[in-house]
């Protein structure tokens, strides 16, 4: 418990302590309107839509705005110093060493995959991801108001990408993960030389191939099959079940959504495996394991 | 009894305030329009823009957190050298021998964190009201550019303390580019392209192959003038677009349900 207060406490990570608080209360505030609109006959927003003088009615606000921020950081510095340690010194390494907060998720997922996917593939597919957003999704309706009824996949798929993957990683990152980046729960003490057995299989092992070769054809088979399998069954559905939907959303969008999706649930589907059965590779190759 | 409306009718004060102050609907416009900040608002807006249950002021407080950090920034520049040798020194004299110093630190220190904060929150109300539907796509792209920056600036910033916890979040972070696929000397292609740990990607963003005073020089330039540069320019085109997007966004006449 002690050493789970410690992180609670330490200045640096006082911020993600109120992000936990700020996300709850903006999340239920946004669902809150959502719900509320959808069951009304007139969105509050429509309600609302007359237009009125900025000055005074926008500019107001701002200015109470501005002040409320400027209080609390103020209250905030004077209360809380920004931490200094010891001057730098590169032959003593931290235990654990961490990356800044914000940057935390990634780092949790390095428990999960090779470097050049967690430091950079996911990134630059997140930063890709989130800008290719207003292209893919074609639904005209919810544009410029809280609803919940009229997009719910776009908000289920934002909602588990954004609070449950993003937020809980860092959390776990932040609060949980102690000496050696082993996994401490709140009550525990971090014990500096625990060692957690390696027993890390690849998925080839589990079906018990020894031959590298094998192994390796057997991964590509697994991993290209589950993108190209997951690309071709909902194509196949959506143009039997809903062939006017797949023509409004079009084969380019199709794709880009799709690989998307298979990549979000990728991450998700590798966390359960190294979790569950302590899957360290899916797919070996001389030249890049995943 | 002193007479104001001598001072108001007076020279200098009529070249200051272009129009009088009379509560009409002329002068609150007038108000909006002659003056250059103020200027970035339309007139008359919506009312439900005027509901912080609308936009949260999310975007406008990530703005305000933004002018606090390069106010409190530049104080700080007037302290602190980028090098190995003096870094360390200067944050502590600017603790605990300048007026204000260590205030004036915390305060940049909590208003990046806090930024972080808005700038997701910021995000994540633009996404639950659906904002980024036509005609906003592309400032939602702008709007991922800032959300990059400011994690840029944020890191970036982070190893200026020239401590403990600076070189090794940094370094943490840093090795990450080893692995990057063709152009890291760890990544995927990487070595079988000649890569080695002094010429790949990393090289050239920390300058050496640790992090050390040339990493510190380069993320001290890049926190102080190239990336403060690049988010204002990138804030500058997102202002620009909401207002060419045809203000805040909102329900269409005919969003009405029958
Ligand atoms: C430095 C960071 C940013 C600043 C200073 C900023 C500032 C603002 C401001 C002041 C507004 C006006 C409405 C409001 O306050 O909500 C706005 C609107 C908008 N922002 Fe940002 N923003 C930033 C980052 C982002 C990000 C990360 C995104 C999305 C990925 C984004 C997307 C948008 C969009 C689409 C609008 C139009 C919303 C509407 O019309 O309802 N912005 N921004």
């Amino acid at each position: 418990m002690e050493h789970f207060l410690e992180q609670v406490k330490k200045p640096d990570n006082i911020p993600i302590v109120g992000l936990i608080f700020l996300i709850i209360f903006y999340t239920v505030w946004a669902f809150k309107q959502a719900f509320a609109n959808d069951k009304s006959e007139v969105t509050r927003e429509m309600a609302n839509s007359e237009k009125v003088q900025t000055w005074p009615n926008l500019v107001k606000v701002e200015f109470v705005a501005a002040i409320v921020v400027m209080l609390l950081l103020t209250v905030w510095s004077i209360a809380i110093d920004a931490p200094l340690e010891e001057p730098a010194n590169p032959s003593k390494t931290p235990n654990p060493s961490k990356a800044p907060w914000y940057f935390l998720g990634l780092q949790e997922l390095l428990v999960y995959f090779d470097p050049w996917i967690a430091g950079v593939v996911l990134p630059s597919i997140i930063i890709i991801g989130l800008m290719a957003i207003p292209y893919i999704d074609f639904n005209e309706k919810g544009n410029g108001y809280y609803t919940y009824k009229e997009r719910k996949l776009a908000i289920w798929t934002f909602c588990f990408g954004f609070l449950v993957l993003w937020i809980t990683l860092i959390i776990s990152g932040t609060f949980l993960r102690g000496p050696g980046w082993n996994w401490f729960a709140p009550w525990n003490e971090w014990d500096t030389h625990k060692v957690v057995a390696l027993t890390n299989v690849d998925l080839s092992e589990l079906f018990r191939i020894r031959d590298y070769t094998t192994a390796s054809i057997f991964g590509g088979i697994v991993t290209l099959g589950y993108f190209g399998i997951g690309t071709v069954l909902p194509l196949k559905w959506f143009g039997k079940k809903q062939p006017e939907l797949l023509k409004t959303m079009g084969m380019v969008r199709y794709f880009t959504i799709s690989s998307l999706y298979l990549m979000m649930f990728g991450v998700v589907i590798k966390i359960i495996l190294r979790v569950t059965l302590n899957i360290k590779y899916i797919w070996v190759t001389p030249w890049f394991n995943i | 009894m002193f007479n104001f409306s001598k001072v108001t009718k007076s020279q200098v004060w009529e070249s200051v305030f272009r129009h009088p102050y009379e509560d009409t609907n002329r002068n609150r416009m007038l108000q909006i329009l002659d003056n250059v900040f103020l200027h970035l608002h339309p007139t008359k807006i919506p009312r439900y823009a005027t509901d912080v249950g609308f936009t949260w002021g999310m975007g406008g407080i990530t703005f305000l957190l933004f002018l606090v950090l390069t106010v409190t920034g530049v104080l700080l520049m007037f302290y602190y050298r980028p090098t190995a040798e003096f870094a360390y020194d200067d944050m502590n004299y600017l603790q605990h021998d300048v007026p204000f110093g260590l205030f004036m630190r915390n305060m940049h220190r909590w208003a990046a964190h806090l930024m972080v904060i808005t700038v997701w929150l910021h995000m994540f109300r633009v996404f639950m009201t659906g904002s980024y539907k036509p005609p906003r796509e592309f400032n939602w792209g702008i709007g991922v550019i800032l959300l990059t920056l400011t994690l840029l600036l944020s890191f970036t910033g982070y190893l200026l303390p020239w401590d403990q916890l600076a070189i090794w979040a940094v370094t943490v972070g840093t090795n990450m580019a080893r692995a990057t696929p063709i152009l890291g000397h760890e990544g995927p292609l990487g070595p079988e392209l000649g890569m080695r740990a002094d010429n790949d990607v990393r090289f050239a963003l920390l300058g050496g192959t640790v992090v050390g005073p040339a990493a510190l020089m380069r993320f001290y330039v890049l926190h102080v003038i190239f990336l403060p540069i690049a988010i204002s320019v990138f804030i500058a085109v997102h202002f620009w677009r909401v207002r060419k997007d045809g203000g805040i966004s909102g329900p269409r006449p005919s969003d009405k349900k029958k």
